[in-house]
């Protein structure tokens, strides 16, 4: 796995893509900014996802519970209960980290399919409480009007808003791959038993990565339901863990700015495809099975190869 | 010997469906030592590693280890009791450098695990490049611990083993698939970093020269138990042990 070895032209794209993201606002349409906050948005649910299946090789079908309880929590408590955004964005975040405890404590006891299933297991779970119960979810219809501060009320306020939320939550997140704790869960990844044997702790390893994961979910899911004002129970849906998945995949699960690149990706390309035919889901399915034979390691494996292709033949 | 015992086993006992794979061994090491179990296939000597290090739970008995029981103990916990141990078969971090496989074992080993904000790229590494030079893995630091060589991989496994700093190291067939010359390498270095690092050392092997080259006492295990324990000359002599099992072995050695 790469390290930060090669970090001086790592340090120039990191400066181009922030410049690019601070202008975003001021060079584009207010469509453009729109669509750039859901980008980011879906980057940082993506970034965090892919904390657990990359670095900790742990699939989770059941990821959209955790950024579903974050966009409730919040949404819930300052519509229902008039909380300010300022109280209601950490309780919803720490609702998301409690129920990632409670579910990744059952979750990693099992390991593989089984791990999958239960995690998809708990998914449907909570979709389905947010569906049934309506007197605080809204149930089918959702819940419309989350109250938004005047200074976020601008497009271009919330995008700023949400850019310094997700960058100081995916620089967290680059730390935490880059730690200790992140080399423990590579070799974890690697080789449970190996890992064991040397005095690793897997399970509990595991459990601290699912809750980390689950948490910054629950940040995105917080964001998310600011962002459109409103909540509704298809983000609880499994679809929409499959659809994180295929970001992670995407963009490629073993290069830690690879998901977010696919959550880049995978938005664009449907709103591009949708606007001129109704296929999309046909495309996507296209779109994968060139990913997994051609490129398996993702767009950013192959911007990679690209680069280091370039830099032997200079 | 009155040295201090560093691992004392009493009436341990293994069964699986019925089907016994380690019957009341009562056992002792003491500290320094270089003892191997020997005995053929299906003799218990896997599972008897796995009962000590806490792979497997046994059915009765009780292992100490010095004066302190680690009977049911989980892994990870025995291991930092101090009991390192290699595997049979290759036993690796693919995809981890050989660096970073033998530096997450220093990170383990410092119980410094769950340090989430702590970069991991300066931590032990004049511990990991010890550790590396001592097996002589220096210059492959940087490669795919996966793309390594079979014998490199072996020494990569004791590499990481030997990161956990053990008091005891166990070496599951340290030398199984090597060639003459790997396994004449394998084994100089294995007595070599036992004796720079005072290690107590329980081998299992098959290859009898490299038993009798290493070990100073040697303990054969027949159907789950131990029919015998002595040195290398009195097991060599032994009637019972040359009857059903080293006889055999020593005419296809010679």
């Amino acid at each position: 796995m790469s390290t930060a070895r090669g970090a001086p032209r790592s340090m120039w794209i990191l400066a181009a893509v922030l410049a690019a993201l601070l202008a975003v606002p001021a060079a584009g349409s207010l469509y453009v900014t729109y669509l750039a906050t859901e980008i980011l948005i879906f980057a940082l649910f993506a970034l965090a996802f892919n904390l657990l299946l990359g670095y900790g090789g742990l699939i989770s079908f059941g990821h959209a519970a955790y950024f579903a309880i974050g966009a409730y929590g919040c949404a819930v408590l300052s519509v229902k209960l008039s909380w300010p955004l300022a109280a209601a964005f950490p309780a919803g975040v720490a609702l998301a980290t409690v129920a990632a405890a409670i579910i990744g404590y059952f979750c990693v006891k099992l390991t593989e399919i089984y791990l999958a299933i239960l995690t998809l297991a708990f998914g449907q779970l909570v979709w389905a409480v947010a569906f049934k119960w309506s007197a605080v979810t809204g149930g089918d219809t959702g819940l419309i009007g989350v109250p938004v501060p005047a200074w976020l009320d601008e497009p271009a306020q919330f995008y700023y808003f949400a850019l310094a939320i997700v960058g100081a939550c995916v620089a967290l997140l680059w730390v935490v791959v880059h730690s200790a704790f992140g080399r423990t869960l590579a070799a974890t990844r690697e080789n449970a038993v190996r890992a064991e044997f040397v005095g690793i702790h897997v399970k509990r390893v595991q459990l601290v990565a699912f809750v980390i994961s689950g948490g910054i979910s629950g940040i995105a899911g917080a964001l998310h339901s600011i962002f459109n004002r409103s909540v509704f129970v298809e983000s609880a849906w499994w679809t929409q863990s499959a659809e994180v998945l295929i970001m992670a995949v995407l963009g490629g699960i073993h290069s830690f700015a690879g998901p977010a690149v696919g959550a880049a990706a995978l938005i664009l390309l449907e709103r591009l495809i949708r606007d001129v035919t109704e296929y999309w889901p046909t495309f996507l399915g296209a779109i994968l099975l060139v990913v997994l034979f051609v490129f398996p390691t993702g767009l950013a494996g192959m911007a990679r190869r690209r680069a280091a292709r370039s830099v032997e033949r200079a | 010997m009155t040295t201090a015992q560093v691992l004392s086993i009493r009436g341990l006992r293994k069964s699986f469906d019925g089907f016994v794979a380690v019957q009341d061994v009562d056992f002792a090491l003491a500290a320094g030592e270089r003892h191997a179990v020997i005995g053929p296939n299906g003799a218990g000597k896997t599972t008897f590693f796995n009962l000590i290090t806490g792979h497997l739970r046994p059915d009765a008995g009780e292992i100490l280890l010095g004066d302190r029981a680690i009977t049911g103990l989980p892994p990870h916990r025995i291991v930092r009791r101090g009991i390192a141990r290699s595997f049979q078969r290759i036993n690796i971090y693919p995809r981890l450098s050989v660096y970073e496989s033998v530096q997450a074992a220093h990170i383990a080993r410092a119980g410094r695990t769950f340090e989430l904000f702590t970069l991991a790229d300066r931590l032990y590494r004049d511990e990991t490049e010890a550790t590396l030079a001592a097996v002589g893995l220096t210059s492959d630091a940087d490669a795919p611990a996966g793309t390594l060589a079979y014998g490199k991989q072996k020494q990569l496994e004791l590499a990481i083993a030997l990161a956990a700093d053990p008091r005891l190291l166990l070496l599951d067939e340290p030398t199984a698939g090597m060639s003459p010359h790997e396994t004449a390498e394998a084994i100089q270095l294995v007595g070599r970093i036992a004796n720079e690092r005072k290690l107590t050392l329980l081998f299992t092997e098959h290859d009898m020269d490299v038993v009798f080259s290493i070990a100073d006492r040697v303990s054969v295990l027949h159907h789950g138990a131990i029919i015998a324990t002595g040195t290398p000359d009195q097991i060599r002599r032994d009637a019972e042990v040359r009857r059903v099992y080293l006889g055999k072995a020593i005419d296809e050695a010679a």
